[in-house]
């Protein structure tokens, strides 16, 4: 398992995304309420980019008339057809048990312990006194 | 469910880190549906005399869905557009070249993308005259804005198709331009597209060897079956297809095709599964009732397989894959054309649409080699 | 008779209403001096013009009077000659054309004592939807209620084609009343002729007439689900009679595909719409519509992705085969027997069990 060091925490605030690359495959880490979610780019359905979809909250629902709205923000709907995906477990709404996103292990760690190595950081420069969004992968 | 895999995987790494580039060695594919959009009724201006740009001001479009603009069923996203196409120069998805060129046509490796100008285009409008004349500025917008600046973009002949004599005069007009290459109607007319008073449109579109679409959509005053208005917008989607079999059944037995030997229909955005239920049932009424219908000298399947052809957008995703590469077979892989709906949501992308397990010279068929004859291009 | 049919039942059957007269017999004096005041002759609709081929098979039409017509003449022809267990009967004499509500209640409550009187009390193996008026939902649950009763009755019956797609909670009352009655929904190929019968109009020809009766099912089926009749009523079961069957799988597709993407609209759908039609919808077989060497019917079968969903019907006395070819070729004998018999029992409640007589 690799370390890619992919932004610095100030880069993706609270309710914001971020669009990276790991190793060749498309990664979209959202940051929701201070934590960071870090979800396969590419729908299981047709390929669309969800660092390009929107972001809702999520309705239930007991019956019909009925809409219980919760967790604003918490929910990518693929910029193509649709589809909800939990950010926190990357699982879809219409058939959580059998699509979902990959997920990736992300952690927050200060630049002084990246300092140790060791990490990829195709495109930073790691500063001791920064904290830094981190994959493994 | 068991996911579909691209087509030719080695070839298509998803990339959204910078524009869509062209791969190398892809298929070159003919796009039967792509939707066009003006950035506001501004850029109809220039198409409209004074008389029916002011007509539009004052009165605007008047349809039989009751609505200046939103439609009563409103869409799941903002136009029904894909969240990823709205031009980051503004206007709406489908107004930019540029970024159709990048995002569809470069990045889809479409060699023609086949027009279909959807909205307030006076199809459908209750005034005739301002029908016919949004129409015409309708086609003279998409020749100046997107194909003779774009020669992969073929038009669609928008016809007032409620005003028979108006689009004979539309398809005279635009037809000898090979800008354009099929005559555009949409399925929910006033009465069932097979009709007689239509016929003279099947008549002109025949002479001038262009296929007519018969997209989904139209506004016909009537709910999209005869079970009356659902409610949902999830309802009148799943529907669509119900207004394909209206137009196929009556095309077919008011003897469109007896009489329009030369004539070739494109059911344009219904998907395509429900075509050979509809071939077989009518089938076996026409045994029964053919007494009913002296006129037709062939069982109907017969003639669906010789005029009607279905696009595949959007694609069938039944649980059993299999499912549908019966369906293709059924219906003739030769009357299958690929579609994306370009910019919409539910669009399709050529290398990750089909069902896993479609061979690859299939795939070629319909997406590379169908169209290139029904379509008439080089 | 041979044996290969014995204890089959029969989930679609046409008693025919002769003349308004035998109605007469069954309304109240009030109706029964209108009906001659004002000279009203009947209602019968276009849906099944008389002498069309379709309507009644020609070794079925006995002179001016069809088999439809008398009980004695049906039981001849089908269900001695078969040794069927049970048939259930779907009038389809005009009633929802009827504009006026109490007049389409009272010309509801005709029928269903006619077919009692003339069909259920006169062979004890028949058995009967309710016609109500759908045109007043209230009126129609007095109907239920009136009928309930009589355990001979196992079914509501609709048209395919009405005024409202049937999932629209103005039917709730209704589908209330037979989800407590153990009653089930059937919706049969016809229409009221309130709307035009196809998204753009009128067609020409009686053939596209009775081929668009397939289209309404769509609307209806769509309905259902999306309304969430069935999380609003979990026991109501609802049969789709004379709907032609094979356009059921690639319609599925479509809504199923469609509600992964808008699933937000309709939230009260929990599970997909293809586990509510496991669950709930059911369909008979005649007429199937597929080629008639059978060679696609395992695969169309396959979509169906249960042998739980066809009913065997005959569509008596429409003509929707010949000779005694009352199932489509190609299906296997595991199949058969659920199709002829368990598939039914489980559809309607109060057939067997607890309920029969």
């Amino acid at each position: 398992m690799a370390r890619h060091v992919v932004a610095r925490v100030a880069d993706i605030p609270p309710g914001a995304r971020k669009f990276v690359t790991i190793t060749g495959r498309g990664v979209v880490v959202f940051n929701l309420k201070g934590e960071f979610f870090a979800l396969s780019d590419q729908c299981p359905h047709k390929g669309g980019h969800l660092s390009q979809g929107k972001l809702t909250g999520l309705v239930e629902s007991s019956e019909p008339g009925s809409y219980r709205y919760s967790r604003q923000g918490e929910i990518v709907r693929c910029p193509w057809h649709g589809w909800e995906f939990d950010i926190r477990t990357g699982r879809s709404w219409c058939d959580p048990r059998r699509l979902r996103l990959m997920q990736y292990a992300v952690k927050v760690e200060p630049g002084a312990t990246l300092a140790e190595g060791p990490y990829v950081a195709e495109t930073f420069k790691v500063a001791v006194e920064d904290e830094y969004v981190v994959i493994e992968v | 469910m068991q996911l579909d895999a691209p087509i030719a995987p080695e070839l298509d790494v998803a990339d959204a880190s910078g524009p869509a580039v062209a791969r190398p060695n892809r298929l070159a594919v003919i796009d039967g549906d792509v939707h066009p959009a003006w950035r506001s009724q501004e850029d109809l201006k220039p198409f409209l005399s004074k008389r029916w740009w002011d007509h539009l001001q004052t009165y605007g479009s008047r349809r039989k869905n009751g609505s200046t603009g939103q439609e009563p069923y409103p869409k799941s996203a903002p136009l029904a557009c894909r969240r990823d196409a709205w031009p980051e120069e503004g206007g709406r998805p489908g107004s930019s070249l540029a970024l159709m060129q990048s995002q569809h046509l470069d990045g889809n490796s479409i060699e023609f993308g086949i027009l279909g100008p959807l909205g307030a285009t006076g199809q459908g409008d209750f005034n005739l005259d301002f029908s016919a004349a949004m129409c015409s500025a309708v086609n003279d917008w998409q020749r100046e804005t997107f194909t003779r600046p774009e020669k992969r973009l073929k038009g669609g002949i928008v016809v007032p198709y409620e005003d028979t004599a108006a689009s004979v005069a539309e398809i005279d007009r635009c037809g000898p331009d090979p800008d354009f290459a099929q005559v555009f109607m949409l399925t929910r007319s006033q009465e069932p597209l097979g009709s007689r008073r239509y016929w003279p449109i099947y008549e002109a579109a025949q002479r001038y060897k262009l296929p007519v679409a018969a997209h989904v959509f139209g506004t016909s005053g009537h709910p999209v079956s005869g079970a009356g208005w659902p409610s949902f917008y999830v309802e009148e989607g799943a529907g669509h297809s119900t207004s394909c079999q209206t137009v196929v059944s009556s095309l077919v037995i008011e003897g469109v095709f007896e009489r329009f030997p030369g004539l070739k229909v494109v059911m344009v955005e219904g998907g395509f599964a429900w075509l050979p239920a509809l071939s077989w049932r009518l089938d076996k009424l026409f045994e029964r009732m053919r007494d009913e219908v002296p006129h037709l000298k062939r069982k109907p399947s017969e003639y669906i397989r010789e005029h009607v052809y279905v696009t595949t957008q959007p694609m069938e995703e039944p649980d059993d894959r299999r499912h549908v590469l019966d369906v293709m077979e059924w219906i003739g892989w030769d009357r299958l054309l690929f579609a994306s709906d370009y910019p919409h949501w539910d669009f399709d992308d050529p290398f990750r649409a089909f069902p896993a397990g479609l061979k690859p010279e299939r795939h070629r068929q319909i997406c590379a080699e169908n169209g290139r004859s029904v379509y008439r291009l080089s | 008779m041979s044996t290969e049919w014995a204890g089959a039942i029969d989930c679609d059957v046409h008693p025919r209403v002769p003349n308004i007269r035998a109605l007469q017999a069954h309304m109240d004096e009030y109706w029964r001096d209108t009906v001659e005041l004002r000279g009203i002759e009947g209602f019968e609709s276009i849906a099944y013009p008389t002498n069309a081929p379709l309507t009644i098979r020609p070794d079925w039409r006995e002179g001016k009077a069809g088999a439809d017509e008398h009980v004695e003449r049906m039981a001849k022809a089908l269900l001695d000659r078969h040794g069927f267990a049970h048939a259930i009967c779907n009038c389809l004499y005009a009633v929802q054309m009827i504009r006026d509500e109490h007049m389409a209640a009272a010309f509801a409550r005709a029928v269903n004592d006619w077919v009692k009187a003339e069909w259920l009390d006169k062979d004890t193996r028949l058995r009967a939807s309710i016609v109500v008026p759908v045109q007043n939902p209230e009126l129609a649950v007095e109907e239920i209620e009136r009928c309930a009763p009589d355990k001979r009755f196992v079914q509501v019956l609709f048209l395919a084609m009405g005024e409202l797609p049937l999932g629209k909670s103005y039917f709730w009352p209704i589908h209330r009343a037979a989800e407590r009655h153990d009653l089930t929904i059937g919706i049969h190929a016809g229409s009221s002729y309130h709307h035009a019968i196809t998204g753009s109009g009128w067609p020409s020809y009686y053939l596209e007439d009775y081929a668009a009766q397939s289209l309404g099912f769509h609307t209806q089926l769509g309905s259902l689900i999306s309304e969430g009749v069935f999380v609003k009523f979990p026991k109501l079961k609802v049969v789709l009679i004379e709907s032609g069957v094979s356009w059921i799988g690639p319609y599925l597709w479509r809504l199923n595909k469609f509600w992964r993407g808008v699933r937000n609209e309709v939230p009260w759908i929990d599970r997909s719409p293809n586990e509510f039609v496991r669950d709930h919808i059911r369909l008979t077989i005649q007429p199937f519509d597929a080629p008639a060497s059978g060679a696609e019917v395992g695969r169309l079968i396959d979509q169906l992705q249960s042998d739980e969903m066809l009913l065997f019907s005959s569509d008596f006395p429409h003509w929707q085969f010949d000779g005694d070819a009352m199932l489509p070729a190609g299906i296997d004998a595991s199949l058969r027997r659920k199709i002829l018999v368990d598939n039914p029992l489980a559809a309607y409640p109060r057939l067997g069990g607890r309920h029969a007589t």
